[in-house]
């Protein structure tokens, strides 16, 4: 008996472990302890909000005052109201268009930059700058890019080239200025998906392409055939990612215009800004904000079928 | 055998057609790679050449031409370090990012420990609630955030921006890290257990000084997001000493109806150098966090 307990006994004289060292080797308390930073932040400042602020939707509550249970109101006055039609219509053109010519032009940058051509690190690290900048300050650039009578783009168009007898109004009427921030938008959004598609393409096989470039394939064959499909996964999960932030975009349109020239450029977010916080209607911003919810569960749907998709490759394709 | 054959027609392709391959070659690649450079490039170069230009020649285009300087001057940067409170911007923004991004570091590292290496019943749950909480977007936050951040009296504070930023920093690293401690053999701590070791003593001797790469990835991607946040920043800081970069010079230099474009640029252009020096110098860790998330 004294001899079985001495070994344990001595170990512990041994390591002394104090009781909180012991409190802190018991795992479930080591893992509440672990969690408790993460999960603490993200419940105080991100789910607790989320909702709140679905909670604020059917509230009249404004800057300074609390607000009462109004139903359904806040929304039935944005299903009349033109401006937040006129900014789910721009959310979803500016989305739909900006993601287009992001992931078209970011496919072909990936699909350059796979190639082997000298200072390719050089140049890939050059190719992500306009996504580490900050956007506002390089919106503030594409603003005065986009000056009506300063711009350099009509410079170039005017006196260099003489294709146009005057300068471009780029921000003075819906139309351009819609187009304007979805090409800022495109400028900034393509190194991310130019890197993330590119790390996708190196993932494939090169004996794929040897082995349909015996069997004759063209290169477009190769393309369509071998390169797309094999892409398919990764360009979900960063395609809804994509749409995800590109569909609450806020910077940049509240940078350049402002959700200007009358109104035509906001988008659900500008729009939630101006009426809830510049406004102090907190409960008609909220519920602004909470209507672009359905969007983005449906982005969301689209990224959980890419992944299962994924798994359904990797299961076949021994991982 | 099969393989010498492929790679004979792989390498007798291109031979056949030298000289046409290498026409091709430069239209089909270094030209439109050329062209994505410049477009991509031009923003900068313009606001950095707007920055130095004298206001003579920067609304003159007719005898100045407007793509380079001929007497560049540094009046605007002046302007902007000594007329505004341009520095007291910098330094918020710095203090911020740095400690939202300690914060977010501390809380990720021992999130990913738990979930990855402790192993619970549910641990892939938490771990899939986390990455949820990445695809909420700020803009759908900021309104009742604004709210929350009143009622705990942090209104117009920096400290409520260090709190608020790992909400979206948090998800990115502690997914990014759990895949670092994936990489980590695990029999390592199994020895460390066997030795007598406390599982905090692991975490601190051993998994994290394997795990170094990943926390340099973690933090330069928390510190670039921290440092180019706007909306949550617009939001809660109303006072002009206060404010971070972005939003300072577009809500305190941005006045009037003729803009001063030499300090927009000079404000623009010092505030991202910052970032892009520091990505600069990781520019490897950068694009492994990137694309290793993306990956994950």
């Amino acid at each position: 008996m004294s001899v079985t307990t001495f070994p344990s006994r001595g170990g512990a004289a041994l390591r002394q472990p104090g009781r909180l060292a012991r409190l802190f080797d018991y795992k479930p308390f080591l893992i509440v302890m672990c969690l408790a930073p993460a999960i603490g932040l993200l419940l105080v400042f991100l789910t607790c909000p989320l909702g709140l602020g679905i909670w604020l939707a059917f509230t009249d509550t404004t800057i300074g005052q609390r607000g009462i249970y109004i139903g359904l109101e806040n929304f039935q006055y944005l299903l009349k109201d033109p401006l937040w039609w006129n900014a789910v219509f721009y959310s979803i053109f500016y989305t739909a268009v900006a993601t287009f010519g992001k992931f078209a032009l970011g496919f072909w940058l990936a699909l350059l930059l796979n190639n082997h051509f000298p200072f390719k690190s050089l140049i890939r690290a050059i190719v992500l700058l306009p996504w580490i900048v900050p956007t506002v300050l390089s919106a503030l650039a594409f603003w005065w890019i986009y000056d009506p009578q300063f711009s350099i783009i009509s410079y170039l168009l005017v006196d260099v080239l003489h294709w146009r007898d005057s300068n471009v109004d780029f921000l003075g009427s819906p139309w351009p200025a819609r187009f304007s921030l979805i090409a800022a938008n495109i400028w900034r959004g393509i190194p991310f998906v130019a890197i993330s598609l590119l790390a996708g393409l190196q993932t494939i096989s090169p004996s794929l392409y040897e082995a349909a470039m015996l069997d004759g394939a063209t290169s477009w064959q190769r393309f369509r055939y071998i390169t797309f499909p094999m892409m398919m996964p990764i360009l979900a999960i960063v395609m809804t990612f994509s749409i995800i932030f590109t569909f609450t975009d806020f910077q940049l349109v509240y940078a350049i215009t402002r959700g200007g020239p009358v109104n035509s450029t906001h988008l659900l977010a500008t729009l939630a800004f101006q009426r809830g916080i510049a406004g102090g209607e907190l409960g008609e911003g909220a519920a602004i904000a909470v209507s672009m919810i359905p969007f983005l569960v449906f982005a969301t749907l689209f990224s959980y079928f890419g992944l299962a998709r994924r798994k359904w490759q990797q299961g076949e394709a021994n991982d | 055998m099969t393989d010498v054959a492929a790679s004979n027609v792989a390498s007798a392709t291109p031979d056949t057609m030298a000289w046409d391959s290498r026409t091709r070659r430069v239209v089909m690649i270094y030209l439109p790679l050329a062209c994505f450079i410049l477009i991509l490039l031009f923003p900068f170069y313009w606001m950095a050449i707007t920055s130095f230009k004298p206001n003579a020649e920067l609304l003159n285009y007719k005898e100045h031409n407007p793509f380079w300087i001929t007497s560049p001057t540094l009046a605007h940067i002046k302007h902007l370090l000594f007329d505004t409170s341009y520095p007291r911007w910098l330094k918020t923004t710095m203090l911020v990012a740095i400690g939202s991004t300690f914060l977010s570091l501390f809380a990720s590292t021992l999130a990913a420990y738990a979930i990855e290496r402790l192993r619970f019943r549910g641990s892939p749950y938490v771990g899939l609630g986390i990455y949820l909480a990445y695809l909420v977007p700020p803009s759908i936050l900021f309104i009742p955030l604004a709210t929350v951040i009143v009622q705990f009296g942090l209104f117009d504070s920096p400290l409520a921006l260090i709190l608020v930023y790992p909400t979206f920093l948090v998800p990115f690293c502690t997914w990014l890290l759990i895949g670092y401690f994936k990489s980590i053999p695990y029999e390592l701590e199994e020895c460390a257990l066997v030795d007598g070791a406390t599982r905090l003593q692991i975490l601190w001797r051993i998994t994290l000084p394997l795990a170094v790469p990943g926390l340099i990835s973690a933090g330069i991607f928390s510190f670039t997001l921290s440092w180019n946040e706007f909306i949550y920043a617009l939001a809660f800081i109303q006072s002009g000493a206060n404010k971070t970069v972005p939003v300072a010079i577009l809500t305190e230099l941005v006045t009037g109806d003729v803009y001063q474009w030499g300090a927009l640029m000079a404000g623009s252009l010092l505030g991202s150098l910052p970032v892009a020096l520091f990505y600069s110098l990781f520019v490897d860790y950068y694009v492994s966090s990137l694309t290793g998330a993306v990956k994950e």
